[in-house]
């Protein structure tokens, strides 16, 4: 659909069609479904950003989505109203991405010792989360409520009315606009010079900084960036299931978004989406039956797309599609045509 | 006095659960920078397998010391031929397809034995320490783990066996050149890894009982000790789970548990942090 090439680049043709049939489809189905599919959308844009462009992958990126669905309950509780509760959702999870890569990357670690703290910081929030049953853990109204979770916040509401509160449609109509604008803002990021310094670092992140850009920053931003949009992933999640559990922080759901993103494709921003939304659906309907585990099917799956296809099926798709193209127009000798082709190859360095 | 006592076993006993649910993982890592994040499934399976042993009539120990090392070890064989095999010098790639495969084992567990907890009870009757009443099994796995560390020293600094993983280790090309193939020395030592996973799971099982989730228990326990060890296998090892060990239990017995691994794993954030170094070669040595 848009872009294939290391960066991509916007086509809005596509982007409006897609946007239309957004705005549409609830006139055709029930947007209960469709509104969690956006936001695991969402989710995975946030990872597959980082994770394809910046090849920085995070190995618990649930703790910002769980983060950002916990601020929100918390401080919908405590303050009655949705809006700030809302942007402390996006601008928390930012904060503590920010401390942690500024510790990670400036300590010029590894990816495998970054696979390691940031899986060791989920796991130390799941843990914390589970075990804050009983009146003891409490933030001003909002108890934590331990392996309970936080039920019965208010959702969202019109900005200054807070007795104008959404569910249903409206619901799903904030959540589409939160996706198309979020990926408006990865296309906008790709296309200004950070996002070019951005795919260096993953392809030689030596030759970078040998440039003289500041490679530590850069990651960290990026990292900043993908957490805010897990955070407000992770707040529609909790304004669309109405009750948030330490479950947003588990390994299942750290693996299940590394998978979305994975079998989508890396280097690209609609792959991801499209592998949440898809796999998604099929969690849900596998969710339905009990025949076969779910876990099982996903597992397998993560297995052979990375033995099989490790970019992902977006770009396998893509280029079997180019190749296509370039069989018909092979007569004309198309050079445009077979640049398309030439997208990096060594993504991992 | 007996509160001291109990404090010090407990704390030794925390050390060689963290000794003896790193060790698989610790040779495979040390060996061949591979990061199994099965291993903690490896450890779930081969408890579900002395469990299931016991339980039809199976001499306990013979369950625990000998079948379940051996089907985890031919479980891993399988593991590594199907699937490590193919991505040697992709450490990432390997730890996504390994949480894949901990998935995958954890479906297909559910599947077999239900979701329920199963357990066998401890073949060692507990004693009593002065006013505290202490689990006599836990002295076994203490020791299981001290003879475990030590036969693994033995094995890698005295025999022929030890002596080509080792030179594996430090350079993959030079030992293909003296005629031993790095890939045999590989698979090797990723079967004899899960055997010791399953080693550790047959002597966990009556201690703990078990659910098909019960991996994702010991990986992150497992994980951060091995990574914070570094790459040199036994002292490694021992010295991140006696660091580890120590400051989970102290902090549990002042703070509660939950806690107690709270701090563990902040205290590996932050070793993690002041020591970037304690990898030496990240990548597989030899192929890439």
């Amino acid at each position: 659909m848009i872009g294939w090439r290391s960066t991509g680049r916007l086509h809005w043709g596509w982007f409006i069609a897609f946007a239309a049939v957004l705005l549409l489809l609830p006139l055709v189905i029930d947007t209960h479904t469709p509104t969690v599919l956006l936001i695991w959308a969402l989710f995975a844009l946030s990872l597959g950003m980082m994770w394809g462009y910046a090849g920085l992958l995070s190995f618990g990126h649930s703790a910002y989505f769980g983060l950002g669905a916990y601020v929100y309950a918390i401080a919908a509780v405590n303050i009655g109203e949705s809006t700030i509760p809302l942007l402390l959702a996006i601008v928390i999870p930012a904060i503590v991405a920010a401390v942690i890569g500024a510790m990670m990357f400036y300590g010029r670690i590894s990816d495998v010792y970054m696979s390691v703290i940031t899986l060791v910081v989920t796991l130390i929030l799941f843990k914390f989360m589970n075990a804050t049953a009983g009146d003891a853990y409490r933030i001003g109204d909002a108890r934590l409520g331990g392996f309970n979770g936080i039920p019965g916040f208010p959702t969202l509401n019109v900005p200054g009315f807070p007795e104008l509160s959404l569910f249903g449609t409206p619901t799903y109509y904030v959540c589409a606009v939160a996706l198309l604008l979020c990926y408006l803002l990865c296309r906008w990021i790709l296309a200004r010079s950070f996002g070019r310094v951005l795919v260096g670092i993953r392809e030689n992140e030596a030759r970078c900084e040998l440039m003289g850009y500041n490679v530590a920053a850069n990651k960290t931003a990026i990292f900043t960036v993908s957490a805010a949009m897990a955070g407000l992933a992770g707040c529609l999640f909790a304004n669309w299931a109405e009750i948030v559990t330490p479950s947003v922080f588990s390994l299942r759901q750290a693996a299940e978004v590394i998978i979305w993103v994975i079998v989508g494709g890396l280097g690209t921003l609609v792959g991801p989406m499209i592998g949440a939304a898809v796999l998604g659906m099929v969690k849900l309907l596998l969710g339905e039956q009990t025949v076969i585990d779910n876990a099982l099917i996903l597992g397998l799956l993560l297995i052979i797309v990375v033995l099989a296809i490790p970019r992902g099926v977006v770009p396998a798709v893509a280029r079997l599609w180019a190749t296509w193209r370039r069989s018909r127009t092979r007569g004309a000798g198309r050079i445009g045509v077979r640049r398309r082709l030439g997208g990096p190859q060594g993504m991992r360095g | 006095m007996d509160y001291a006592a109990v404090i010090v076993l407990e704390i030794l006993y925390m050390i060689a659960f963290l000794a003896l649910t790193s060790a698989g993982l610790a040779i495979v890592f040390g060996m061949m920078r591979v990061i199994n994040l099965a291993h903690g499934e490896f450890v779930m399976l081969g408890g579900y397998i002395t469990i299931a042993c016991a339980k039809a009539g199976v001499n306990i120990y013979f369950a625990m010391l000998v079948l379940a090392p051996l089907a985890v070890g031919i479980w891993g064989l399988i593991v590594e031929r199907l699937i490590i095999r193919f991505l040697y010098g992709r450490m990432i790639d390997v730890m996504l397809a390994t949480w894949g495969l901990s998935l995958l084992m954890v479906g297909a567990v559910s599947m077999i034995f239900g979701t329920t907890a199963v357990s066998v009870p401890a073949p060692i009757p507990g004693y009593q320490l002065g006013s505290y009443q202490m689990g006599g099994y836990n002295l076994f796995i203490i020791a299981v783990t001290l003879l475990l560390v030590g036969a693994m020293w033995v094995v890698l600094r005295f025999t022929r066996a030890g002596l080509v993983a080792r030179g594996a280790m430090q350079g993959a090309e030079v030992v293909a050149a003296l005629g031993y193939d790095p890939r045999k020395v590989y698979m090797a030592t990723f079967t004899v890894g899960a055997a010791l996973s399953g080693l550790a799971g047959g002597v966990l099982a009556p201690l703990t009982g078990l659910l098909p989730s019960s991996g994702g228990a010991y990986i992150a326990k497992a994980f951060i000790t091995v990574i914070t060890g570094g790459a040199a296998v036994i002292s490694g090892t021992l010295s991140s789970a006696a660091l580890f060990g120590l400051v989970n239990q102290v902090t549990s017995f002042e703070a509660g548990p939950v806690i107690g691994e709270i701090a563990m794993l902040a205290l590996a954030i932050v070793l993690l942090r002041l020591m970037p170094q304690g990898i030496t070669g990240r990548f597989f040595r030899g192929s890439t």
